[in-house]
């Protein structure tokens, strides 16, 4: 009977907005089609085709979400704390937040870029940039963790990045703002710009086996705006791609004084050259700080660690290097197609998309078909590179991805659309309005050899009346179009969390499969873990308080303390006992300055807590755990300093011996 | 009648409006299984792997110690070993009250037992806190049910 009922439910809704759409065609929502609901109904219980990962912008954070759904599936905390899970306040977390400024709780994350092994994705990681204060970080898949972030030295605005290699041999970082390098004096005069600053590329290496990063080498270029960048793939591979703006090398009012000529650039880069001059010694060793930091998942404890060299090569001294490609009007996307021929390049005030042939790039080397050279780098003739141009797309082209069928999608910020595009004959085939004012795409797979073809999410900058107000802040979305057939189909709005930039699209089977479902107890090498009741215990270390304290539906041990003086610093490094899928126990205390602790099943975090008052202090578990959860309590004696009230613990009892004891009476009973 | 009419009055619009999409054949909600459906169910085997243990009358020490490990470690917070309940029942006299197929299963497909085990449901009544699948191996089961043997044979 509920059965009937649900299905009737949804006979009515696919109806409702058939009817809607279909028999009143002049209805507002005329551009959704009917089957809309149809195609984005996943079945309660079911599960999505495709997880989609996304930037959370201003957040910090990555998302991600279920496609064709758009259901929320997790917020994962990389650059900013995030107090509701404990990330940037326990003990464990805090070092992966630490940076050459000391630690920094929030970040701006633009990009989005899953692992790939022969140009598709391989579901290990995926990365993420800072773009604040320049950084990189590495997600694991199995966890959904943030497992590595490294800074960038003689970088700032970290906003090329972190677009990566076929085989995800490096990924990128490209510095939006060039600066004087870190190892001169940066206190000169502003109107220096030209003769100080300067632009760095860095390639971070990762090892294939465990994804752990390492800063290879970093190549100084032309004090310009490094915006977007896309690795060479197939043909292409070996070479790397970066848009430039601001090649007037303005310091001030660059909305008008960085649009003044017509071409910038596309920088074009032989990283498999680079390495030959690496190997060659070619480098230069550069003193700098930076740090880099790592999660470990068996003593569930990051550690970070300040490094202090760099190797740079130089641009202007290296040939074969750098080539640039003119491009028209400060180029910001800058996209290669699946086969790894076609650059396209989208000029955010241009009227055209120039979209460069490969091929033609190194025929126009190897002719030394040159305007030019700019700083050493030789700038390559734009109609020997180029392919073709799509004329009259829209208005702001920004970025594109590929489908299976030869097709491209490009984004269009100003008249606010998607514009579909063959590739070979650059014809356009079919637009669709965005609501409102798109930045990002993304195709399932449209940055691989193999793109999927399914879906396009377009990522908007307004949403104005889309959704119900919310006060002068609004959300921004993301719109799911239909992109299987010959035109393109609006099917769903979805809200994101914080400003959604570039997110990428991967089949749920690459990844659902290897998800941890929790921590091993006897993997667990966190050096104050409690595994076990009976290792439970209370330390004091001068003015230091260690609580060995274990959490098991629903009880923490030990559940009461006294002995705790003003002064002290209490370390409370809870385990979490349980070892079944999804029974996480949280941990509160009144008062604490920082946040909660959200412990995983097997796992072991720390929360410090500074007493400011005499008297007694309740702690509880946070997340519902179990019909007795609300029971999962304790409380805390805190006395003055220089008190002589005796530190002890027990649980079950209430007369607690005293420390010296080996065990409380509680556990004697057992 | 009511519903017939709903059905009715929907598949009249579909067809009138041209066309329309069907329902997803994957949209159908399993229900929840009959609980009494299984009439092979042996409620002193339980449900899950073990069905014949074999138990010499012996206690096997070695066992016995490896089940110790696993109790402090995995059952300790909740069981006591004697008869008094804290979570979950006191343990004492366990082994006099279930057969080891029931143990090891329990311990082992917990989750499954609890949905279906006319015991283990009374049990879960009482404590009102379901226990807890501590992802207990084969090896380990057989190691805790010897450890409790061994409690049961302490006067």
């Amino acid at each position: 009977m509920k059965n009937l009922n649900f299905k009737q439910g949804l006979l009515f809704l696919v109806t409702l907005v058939f009817t809607m759409a279909s028999c009143k065609p002049k209805n507002a929502n005329n551009t959704i089609s009917a089957d809309a609901a149809a195609k984005v109904y996943v079945a309660p219980g079911k599960y999505d085709e495709f997880y989609n990962f996304v930037s959370g912008g201003f957040s910090g954070q990555m998302s991600a979400y279920g496609l064709p759904s758009g259901r929320l599936l997790r917020v994962i905390p990389v650059f900013s704390v995030d107090p509701e899970k404990g990330y940037g306040f326990s003990e464990e977390t805090k070092p992966m937040l630490n940076t050459s400024h000391g630690f920094v709780p929030w970040d701006d994350l633009h990009h989005v870029q899953l692992s790939k092994t022969n140009g598709d994705y391989d579901g290990k990681w995926v990365f993420g940039n800072a773009n604040n204060t320049p950084r990189v970080a590495r997600i694991d898949l199995k966890t959904f963790r943030t497992a590595e972030i490294i800074e960038l030295p003689n970088s700032a605005g970290n906003h090329s990045s972190p677009f990566l290699t076929e085989n995800t041999e490096y990924v990128v970082a490209g510095t939006r703002f060039s600066v004087p390098p870190d190892d001169v004096n940066g206190d000169v005069p502003i109107n220096t710009y030209k003769k100080n600053f300067k632009g760095t590329l860095s390639f971070i290496s990762v090892k294939k086996e465990d994804g752990k990063m390492e800063l290879a080498f970093q190549i100084e270029c032309p004090g310009f705006n490094f915006d977007l960048s896309r690795a060479g793939k197939g043909v292409s591979h070996g070479w790397f791609f970066f848009s430039c703006y601001n090649t007037e090398q303005a310091n001030t009012l660059l909305e008008v004084n960085a649009s003044q000529k017509d071409k910038d650039f596309i920088l074009a880069v032989n990283w498999k050259k680079a390495e030959e001059y690496l190997k060659a010694g070619k480098g230069k060793k550069k003193t700098v700080r930076y740090a880099h930091n790592t999660y470990n998942e068996k003593t569930h404890t990051a550690t970070s660690e300040i490094k202090t060299e760099v190797i740079v090569l130089d641009s202007k001294e290296l040939k074969d290097l750098c080539y640039f490609i003119p491009c028209p009007k400060s180029p910001h996307g800058c996209d290669v197609s699946p086969t790894g021929e076609y650059i396209v390049g989208s000029g955010k005030l241009a009227a055209v998309i120039p979209v460069f042939g490969f091929n033609k790039m190194l025929k126009t080397i190897q002719a030394k078909d040159f305007i030019g050279s700019l700083e050493g780098i030789p700038v390559l003739k734009y109609e020997s590179v180029l392919y073709g141009e799509v004329k009259k797309p829209g208005l702001g082209p920004l970025h594109t991805e590929f489908d299976n069928k030869g097709n491209a999608y490009t984004s269009f910020f100003v008249s606010s659309e998607v514009v579909k595009w063959n590739i070979k004959d650059l014809k356009v085939l079919d637009r669709v309005p965005t609501y409102y004012s798109v930045g990002h795409l993304t195709v399932a797979g449209g940055d691989t050899k193999t793109p999927n073809g399914k879906y396009l999410v377009a990522y908007n900058k307004i949403t104005k009346d889309r959704y119900l107000p919310t006060g002068p802040e609004l959300s921004q979305s993301a719109q799911l179009y239909d992109i299987s057939g010959d035109k393109m189909q609006l099917i769903l709005d979805f809200p994101t969390i914080g400003e959604p930039h570039y997110a990428q699209i991967a089949p749920a089977d690459l990844i659902k499969n290897n998800s941890t479902k929790f921590y091993k107890l006897d993997e667990n090498k966190h050096k104050y873990a409690s595994i076990g009741e009976g290792a439970t215990k209370v330390v004091r270390e001068g003015k230091n308080v260690h609580v060995y304290m274990t959490a098991i539906r629903s009880h923490f041990s030990p559940d009461n303390i006294e002995g705790i003086r003003l002064g002290d610093d209490v370390y409370f490094h809870v385990t979490n006992l349980e070892q079944d899928w999804d029974v996480p126990h949280g941990f509160g205390i009144k008062g604490a300055a920082n946040a909660e602790l959200l412990i995983m099943p097997g796992e072991t975090q720390t929360l410090k807590w500074t007493p400011d008052r005499v008297g007694m202090v309740p702690i509880y578990c946070t997340d519902f755990c179990s019909a007795l959860h609300q029971e999962m309590q304790g409380y805390v004696r805190v006395s003055p300093a220089g008190s002589n009230v005796p530190l002890s613990y027990s649980l079950g009892t209430n007369m607690p011996k005293t420390e010296g004891e080996e065990k409380s009476e509680g556990k004697d009973k057992k | 009648m009511k519903t017939t009419l709903l059905i009715l009055m929907v598949l009249t619009m579909l067809y009138a409006c041209g066309g329309g999409q069907t329902v997803p054949s994957d949209a159908v909600v399993a229900s929840t299984s009959d609980l009494n459906a299984n009439s092979s169910y042996d409620p002193e085997r339980g449900e899950g792997k073990f069905t014949n243990v074999e138990v010499p009358s012996a206690i096997n020490e070695k066992l016995a110690h490896a089940g110790t490990k696993v109790y402090e470690v995995k059952c300790s917070p909740c069981h006591k070993l004697s008869e008094e309940k804290l979570v979950g029942p006191g343990w004492k006299g366990v082994t006099e009250r279930f057969k080891p197929e029931w143990i090891m299963n329990f311990v082992t497909n917990t989750d499954a037992m609890l949905n279906k085990d006319p015991k283990a449901q009374a049990q879960l009544e009482i404590c009102l806190v379901r226990m807890p699948n501590q992802n207990v191996s084969d090896e380990d089961a057989r190691n805790v049910y010897e450890f409790m043997r061994k409690n049961d044979s302490k006067k």
